[in-house]
């Protein structure tokens, strides 16, 4: 995360707006109020650990408080880093990249995002290509069309005492065989022009468009826009499958609300806390609908992870410290993953997060199972694990975002080597 | 031999040239029909398409491999996509003939396949 001038200007802005005083911000923070004042007055290096205490105390995200722009630039770039080979990467320098060349720090991460977008629409075309019944149907139309072509065409050149009748049969078939493949290879070409829009679009992943829609939003639908079903903003996005994602997504956090309307819902949590095994009995309904709510609703400040059997993780809200793939699998020593193998069953766990900053968080899982089309029919899982922000000191469980760009160099769940410099398990 | 080729034209065209080369061709142009035809008649040869209505070709080889009077017979498999290839392999077929092929590439693999399992033309 880059600390430079700005993230002093930045903390003054906010507890100032926030009418807070120096001493009263610096206490709550355990750091002293001469130390805050250099800080603020960029005249201090604010390390990662003080940064993580003043955004609470200040009620705000870290990344808000580090440059905003610069802070996602520096997470694109290690990003990049973990997506590339990373071989000879200077990733601990990546702040100082940032902060010296930030014209080229931003088109290195735009070629990545582009260079993105164009992957994902060779895996989409690659897809469409092997698996859409309609392209392979006139594909082998067309082939079908050549092969008689070239197989008759070759008789009638290479058989100099071919008989009349044959002769006038095998022309025929020709001029049959010649209208059917210009046909088909003008079906084919309309077919490829009206799947254009995905190679223009460099079309984003549709659960990252769903995602960063709600990030937009800071995560929270509140119960008078769930019941509008907010087709206006679904509408925006930028594909159908993200659209169908989103509506789903609306349609299920409008039934969460329907369980737990907000009125009721934070009288439990204010009385309560955001516990979600606990508040599931005191409502009588679903842990994860609890979750899903936990996360959904403003006030809270909780990540989430949602991931169906597979373990694909299907919804992401991250946060603070406590980062989460965007490709690929998440770490096995999450909770999630033990919950999601034990259905109906708690997990709980202090985790402490590979990376800067070392975080701790409490997490919370839980696992349910469905049968949509009766006990004859698959029985599909669903896991969460809702993310709490923990000050204990209980031991941890030392967790990464995944093995990629995870340092846990004796990692016993490693399944993969990490682009970054390995440290032991401590 | 029998050809199992759904597509008129290319189904003509193939009949022509092997009948011409001294071969008796019998043809279907859907599974059990030409199931029905290796039953009463064996014959020395299968050039089966890979795409056919009905039952596929890989599922018409699968039957002629397990059927103990057929298990033997030569099979070449005309294909139109790469990877079917492979998956013919698996269900046994001899030889494969990827769409569109040459005239003189069908002529000779037949020959050929002629030749190994000790048959005449027929």
């Amino acid at each position: 995360m880059p600390l430079s001038a700005l993230t002093g200007l930045k903390l003054r802005e906010r507890r100032m707006a926030a009418g807070l005083r120096q001493a009263d911000v610096a206490a709550k923070a355990g750091i002293s109020a001469s130390y805050l004042n250099l800080i603020e007055h960029d005249r201090r290096k604010v390390t990662a650990a003080v940064l993580d205490r003043l955004a609470d105390v200040l009620g705000i995200d870290r990344t808000a408080l580090a440059e905003g722009k610069d802070a996602a630039l520096v997470e694109d770039l290690r990003a990049a880093a973990a997506r590339g080979e990373g071989a000879g990467v200077e990733l601990e320098r990546v702040e100082e990249l940032v902060d010296r060349l930030p014209g080229w720090a931003g088109l290195l991460a735009a070629l990545d995002a582009r260079n993105r977008g164009l992957e994902r629409a060779v895996e989409a075309l690659n897809d469409r290509m092997t698996h859409d019944p309609h392209l392979s149907q006139s594909l082998h139309e067309l082939l079908s069309s050549l092969s008689a072509v070239r197989a008759t065409a070759a008789i009638l050149a290479e058989t100099p005492d071919l008989e009349a009748d044959w002769a006038a049969r095998f022309h025929r078939n020709l001029h049959q065989d010649s209208e059917r493949l210009a046909a088909g290879a003008e079906a084919l070409v309309g077919f490829l022009d009206a799947g254009r829009g995905i190679e223009e679009q460099g079309i984003a992943a549709p659960q990252e468009e769903v995602e960063d829609w709600l990030r937009s939003r800071g995560w929270a639908l509140s119960d008078a826009e769930l019941a509008t079903g907010l087709e206006v903003e679904i509408g925006q996005l930028a594909s159908n499958a993200a659209r169908s994602l989103a509506r789903a997504f609306v349609q299920r956090a409008a039934a969460d609300a329907a369980l737990l309307p907000e009125p009721l819902f934070a009288s439990a949590l204010a009385e309560i806390g955001p516990e979600p095994i606990a508040l599931a009995e005191h409502f009588g309904v679903s842990a994860l609908a609890v979750m899903r709510r936990l996360a959904g609703v403003s006030g809270v400040q909780a990540g989430l992870v949602l991931c169906d059997g597979s373990g694909t993780l299907t919804f992401r809200k991250p946060a603070t410290g406590f980062p989460l793939p965007r490709f690929g699998s998440a770490c096995p020593l999450w909770p999630l993953y033990a919950a999601l193998g034990r259905p109906m069953q708690p997990f709980e766990a202090r985790v402490q997060m590979a990376g800067q900053s070392e975080r701790r968080h409490r997490v919370i899982a839980w696992a349910e199972t469905r049968h949509p089309q009766g006990l004859r029919g698959p029985e599909l899982r669903e896991a969460a694990m809702l993310i709490l922000a923990d000050e204990g000191t209980a031991p941890v469980l030392r967790v990464g975002s995944s093995c990629r760009v995870c340092p846990r160099g004796d990692c016993p769940a490693r399944r993969e080597p990490s682009i970054l410099a390995a440290e032991g398990l401590g | 031999m029998l050809l199992i080729e759904d597509e008129p034209n290319i189904a003509e065209a193939i009949r022509f040239l092997l009948t011409r080369d001294g071969h008796r061709v019998s043809h279907a142009i859907e599974g059990v029909a030409a199931l029905a035809v290796l039953r009463d008649d064996c014959p020395d040869l299968v050039i089966l398409d890979h795409m056919l209505p009905g039952m596929s070709g890989l599922e018409i080889l699968t039957a002629i491999r397990a059927d103990g009077t057929t298990r033997n017979l030569p099979v070449m498999m005309l294909t139109a996509r790469g990877r079917d290839r492979e998956m013919a392999e698996r269900a046994g077929a001899d030889r494969f003939m990827t769409k569109p092929f040459s005239n003189a590439e069908i002529l000779a693999e037949v020959r050929a396949m002629l030749g190994q399992s000790g048959q005449t033309a027929g």
